[in-house]
């Protein structure tokens, strides 16, 4: 009698890095799946847009690879984190990962826009020690501007995280002209401070260092002339969410 | 047998409080600290700033540092060459200063040392504007010869052409080999009359033996250790301290230590002047006059900061090609801190958090060269101050201690930059290095230089596919390794042979025990751009460019190759390979004096004139483009950031190099973490992954682009600028601006 072997899963992925601090705590391994529905103008990695410029890897893959670093890992309190890209764009890839990273101890992060929230199941937030949520204005019209989509279905898996008790970072990218009026931030402050799980907001400075991929891509970056913000003005945002009670970065 | 000397009143005073047993019948300096120190396993609140009287000496003498960049040297004594005993006492502000003592007359003036090479002085005088003196040509010339002359009587032409190619290079043939660490604490413990009896008994045991060639050398070293240990004491008085008897406190331990390195750095140029290991050793002096109420903590730090000035201001005359190749004016005053003892008690001490607040209450600088003995057991707080102090100054190097600790101990201290040596009873042969990216080029060229043509190896059969066959240029790189290996080992022997003849290190070998175990430290450049250029070989495929006289000359890569840095093995493997397969190769060859063969992967920032003499390699890197420094991988190849990057270093293995193995990380403040206040836990956890994954060595330069550019156009703002490249932390400023780009153009591990 033989059995059929289910296929394996797998998924489009653009690259993997190893960071310290910046994408969840400690040392992590931080996968960047290919694909999103979301076009931000301010975007540094134009070139994880398209699922079809990844490439295809199986989850044991890319186990193989998280487990070169396991000590790394373990010994910075750090773990593994699944960016993009949006990872929520290939669910079932992105489950099956958090799963085995949860079945060989890791500690867990997912970064997202949320935007596709609604896609991520029960289970797979189960496997999901931390989101980072990326929520890119609250004002509606600028979200819309600024990314293409729309911002309720972000909110709406803040929510829904919030009751299933899973921890967040808000990361919140400042633009001048785009993101940092006052009265949003605000806003945004306020509705971030009644999540009993936030732990923190990540306020991160707007760069242009993606520039020269969009020179490689040959498509226009259509932020090119905005400037970074100065970091008085970044530390008015990081003030705004301290005031309302939510510790800032 | 051991030396008995009566302990006198002076020397019961001197030892009052202090336990144990085995150190004060012998000579045994880490007895001595492991019954007597107090770990501490806080954490850094209970340090304390610069006096005003450490603010008013350090500004004094660092008023003098611009004059000396804008000159190359500040002054020379041209006319004296420098012995322990040649220049009168000299002071930066004799009423202030609490350890007293420099190697001239006056401070940052610098003296000629001959006995390397005559020639050196010379070019290094006429560098910098100083006519030699002719009474020093005359007796250098003519009635004393030096080891540079002795050096190129015994070379062969095989060596010679080696050397002048650049397949070897660096060779101490010409200036003083350094890497040898007193034991200078000796002075401090016992004092120089106890030392003296020691070296009697060991030479009264050799006056037993037969006067064979060997039996005679050693009796005739002893003679001039015996000697030099006077000529310190004499030194010594000339400062009002009498190094003939233990030090009875705190000041006068670390007065009697520096006298004893002083006496050193009078007497030697070496490459590297290493201090040893002496924090811990200090501070149960420090503890036992703070619980006399003889000091308090503010003097106590005051004590190790005017040492630490002093080591900051040694110099050597050197020429300006010199520097260029070490990149600024090192004199490598390593001092190792902290550890594990074999019983598992940390050995950071209260002084050892006082040497690295020196950092911050003298300024950043690269002397000494602070390097910090690793281990994921150290105590958290000490850890954490560590990581705290290299994000603030980028100015610590990191060892790993549980690699060391089994094989040299846990009295092991570093020589230079990644050199361990348990102190006192092990030196080393230092050796410099050969260039594997070159020899990969002979392999294909039949051992034809590839920049002038010229057949340099005995003459082997050339590559003479189009293409690049793996297995083929194995072959043919082994047979020039083996080559080469047998003429590096060859031309240390001769280099070594002299030094010890012409340039022996009196004062230096007078403070390690008698026998003592020698190292022949050999090297390895270029060890990313050869196993590159292999995986290429290997994985795509490699077209040969060959000139009009069938030279290759370039190569063009078709395909994608796996590269040495991410954590692939594909391409680590054959760098492990490439490390294993030298040492071995140079282990065949006798060693003089039966030194332990051991190698390096280390090139400071050398690693720019290596590439300079090194044409066009198969992994794409274009003729003169710089080497990545010591064993990191190439620029810009490493794409998985500083983690994989360090992984793949990590699989080299030391049992196969025992001289080190470097690696140079440079992290942008945000690669530490979003949060600053997070940064130093981060940066110790990186340190635990790296040291538990079985790396050996980590420079750690904190800093950011916009910074070490703007020091480029403005390096007047920035005269205390400090990175680490490969084991050693440079002033940015004095780099060239070559070396300069060289740093920027290192990967950045920032991430975006």
């Amino acid at each position: 009698m033989s059995t059929v072997a289910a296929p394996p899963v797998t998924g489009r992925v653009h690259s993997w890095d190893l960071s310290t601090g910046v994408d969840g705590p400690g040392t992590r391994f931080v996968l960047f799946l290919s694909g999103c529905p979301l076009r931000c103008l301010y975007c540094a990695n134009p070139d994880t847009w398209h699922m079809r410029d990844g490439r295809t890897a199986t989850v044991d893959e890319i186990m193989a690879e998280i487990e070169k670093y396991r000590p790394f890992l373990t010994a910075s309190g750090g773990g593994v984190t699944l960016t993009g890209g949006e990872a929520l764009l290939q669910p079932a890839f992105t489950g099956a990962l958090l799963r085995r990273c949860k079945e060989a101890g890791l500690h867990t992060a997912l970064d997202t826009s949320g935007f596709l929230g609604a896609r991520a199941s029960d289970a797979l937030l189960a496997d999901t020690d931390l989101v980072l949520l990326d929520i890119k204005s609250f004002d509606i019209g600028t979200y819309r501007r600024l990314t293409g989509g729309d911002l309720a279905p972000t909110l709406a898996f803040a929510t829904r995280l919030n009751r299933l008790g899973v921890p967040l970072w808000i990361r919140y990218v400042l633009v001048p002209g785009w993101t940092d009026d006052l009265t949003a931030v605000d806003g945004l402050a306020e509705f971030v401070a009644g999540l009993d799980t936030v732990d923190r907001v990540d306020v991160l400075p707007f760069h242009k260092l993606g520039a020269p991929k969009y020179e490689a891509l040959g498509i226009p970056f259509p932020l090119k002339d905005t400037p970074t913000p100065d970091p008085a003005l970044t530390e008015r945002v990081r003030a705004r969410f301290r005031a309302h009670g939510t510790a800032a970065y | 047998m051991t030396a008995t000397v009566t302990a006198g009143p002076r020397t019961a005073d001197a030892w009052r409080r202090f336990g144990g047993k085995g150190w004060r019948e012998r000579v045994d300096v880490r007895d001595f600290v492991q019954a007597n120190y107090t770990p501490y396993e806080g954490d850094a609140s209970f340090l304390t700033g610069p006096t005003d009287r450490t603010r008013a000496v350090w500004e004094k003498v660092s008023a003098l540092f611009p004059e000396e960049r804008r000159r190359g040297v500040l002054d020379v004594d041209a006319a004296t060459p420098s012995t322990i005993t040649s220049h009168a006492p000299g002071y930066i502000d004799r009423d202030r200063e609490l350890i007293v003592g420099l190697q001239t007359d006056a401070p940052l003036k610098r003296a000629i040392m001959p006995n390397g090479g005559i020639r050196m002085v010379e070019n290094s005088l006429k560098a910098y504007g100083y006519t030699p003196d002719p009474f020093v040509t005359r007796v250098f010339g003519t009635y004393r010869k030096t080891h540079n002359d002795g050096v190129f009587d015994a070379y062969t032409p095989a060596m010679r052409a080696a050397r002048k190619v650049g397949l070897i290079t660096g060779l101490p043939d010409a200036y003083g080999r350094g890497r040898i660490i007193g034991d200078y604490r000796r002075v401090a413990l016992y004092g120089t009359d106890r030392l003296v009896a020691a070296k009697r008994a060991e030479r009264a045991r050799l006056d037993t033996l037969p006067s064979t060639a060997d039996v005679i050398r050693d009796r005739e070293e002893l003679a001039e250790q015996i000697k030099a240990l006077g000529e310190l004491t004499e030194m010594a008085a000339g400062y009002g301290c009498d190094v003939a008897r233990p030090a009875a406190t705190a000041h006068e331990a670390v007065q009697w230590l520096y006298l004893g390195y002083l006496a050193a750095v009078k007497e030697q140029n070496g490459a590297a002047m290493s201090l040893g290991r002496t924090s811990t050793f200090l501070d149960v002096y420090l503890q036992r006059d703070l619980a006399e109420g003889l000091l308090d903590e503010s003097r106590a730090q005051e004590l190790i900061d005017d040492f630490v000035i002093k080591l900051r201001i040694v110099r050597f005359l050197r020429t300006p090609e010199y520097d260029a190749l070490f990149s600024g004016d090192p004199t490598w005053v390593t001092e190792s801190l902290g550890g594990i003892g074999l019983d598992g008690r940390p050995l950071v001490t209260r002084t050892t958090f006082r040497f690295l607040q020196t950092l911050y209450n003298l300024g950043p600088a690269p002397e000494p060269n602070l390097t910090v003995l690793w281990s994921p057991r150290l105590p958290g707080g000490f850890k954490e101050f560590c990581a705290q102090v290299s994000i603030d100054t980028s100015a610590v190097q990191y060892e790993s201690d549980d690699l060391m600790r089994p094989r040299t101990g846990d009295d092991t201290a570093i020589a230079c930059c990644v050199s361990a040596m348990a102190v006192g009873r092990q030196m080393q042969f230092f050796g410099a290095r050969v260039n594997l990216a070159k020899a990969l080029l002979y392999a294909v060229n039949g051992g034809r230089d590839e920049m002038t043509g010229d057949q340099v190896t005995p003459e082997m059969p050339p590559l003479t596919g189009e293409y690049l066959d793996h297995e083929e240029l194995r072959t043919a790189y082994d047979r020039v390794l083996d080559w080469l290996a047998e003429t590096y080992v060859d031309a240390l022997n001769v280099i070594h042979y002299m030094h010890d003849k012409y340039a022996y290190e009196r004062i230096e070998m007078a403070l390690h025990d008698h026998p003592v175990h020698r190292f022949m430290a050999c090297g390895i450049a270029g060890l990313s751009v050869a196993t590159d250029s292999l995986s290429a070989v290997k994985h795509a495929r490699v077209k040969v460019i060959r000139d009009a006289t069938g030279l290759a000359v370039d190569f063009t890569t078709e395909g994608t190759f796996p590269a040495y840095g991410n954590n692939d093995d594909r391409a680590d493997s054959l760098a492990v390979g490439l490390v294993e397969s030298f040492m071995a190769k140079v282990r065949r060859h006798p060693t003089y004096r039966e030194a332990e063969h051991t190698q390096s992967v280390l090139t400071i920032t050398s690693n720019v004139v290596y590439g300079k003499h090194t044409g066009n390699t198969p992994d794409g890197r274009r003729a003169g483009q710089p080497f990545a420094p010591g064993a990191n991988p190439m620029n810009g190849r490493d794409r998985h950031g500083v983690v994989a990057s360090a992984l793949s270093v990590a699989k080299l293995p030391y049992e196969a190099a025992r001289d080190g193995i470097s690696l140079t990380t440079t992290i942008t403040p945000e690669g530490l973490g979003h949060a600053p206040q997070e940064r130093a836990g981060h940066l110790v956890g990186i340190l635990d992954g790296y040291m538990s994954a079985g790396g050996f060595h980590m420079n750690v330069n904190v800093l950011d682009r916009a910074t070490l550019e703007d020091a480029m156009e403005h390096p007047e703002k920035y005269p205390e600028l400090t990175i680490r490249v490969s084991g050693y932390a440079v002033n940015f400023v004095r780099l060239t601006r070559e070396q300069q780009l060289d740093v920027i153009s290192r990967t950045f591990h920032g991430t975006l």
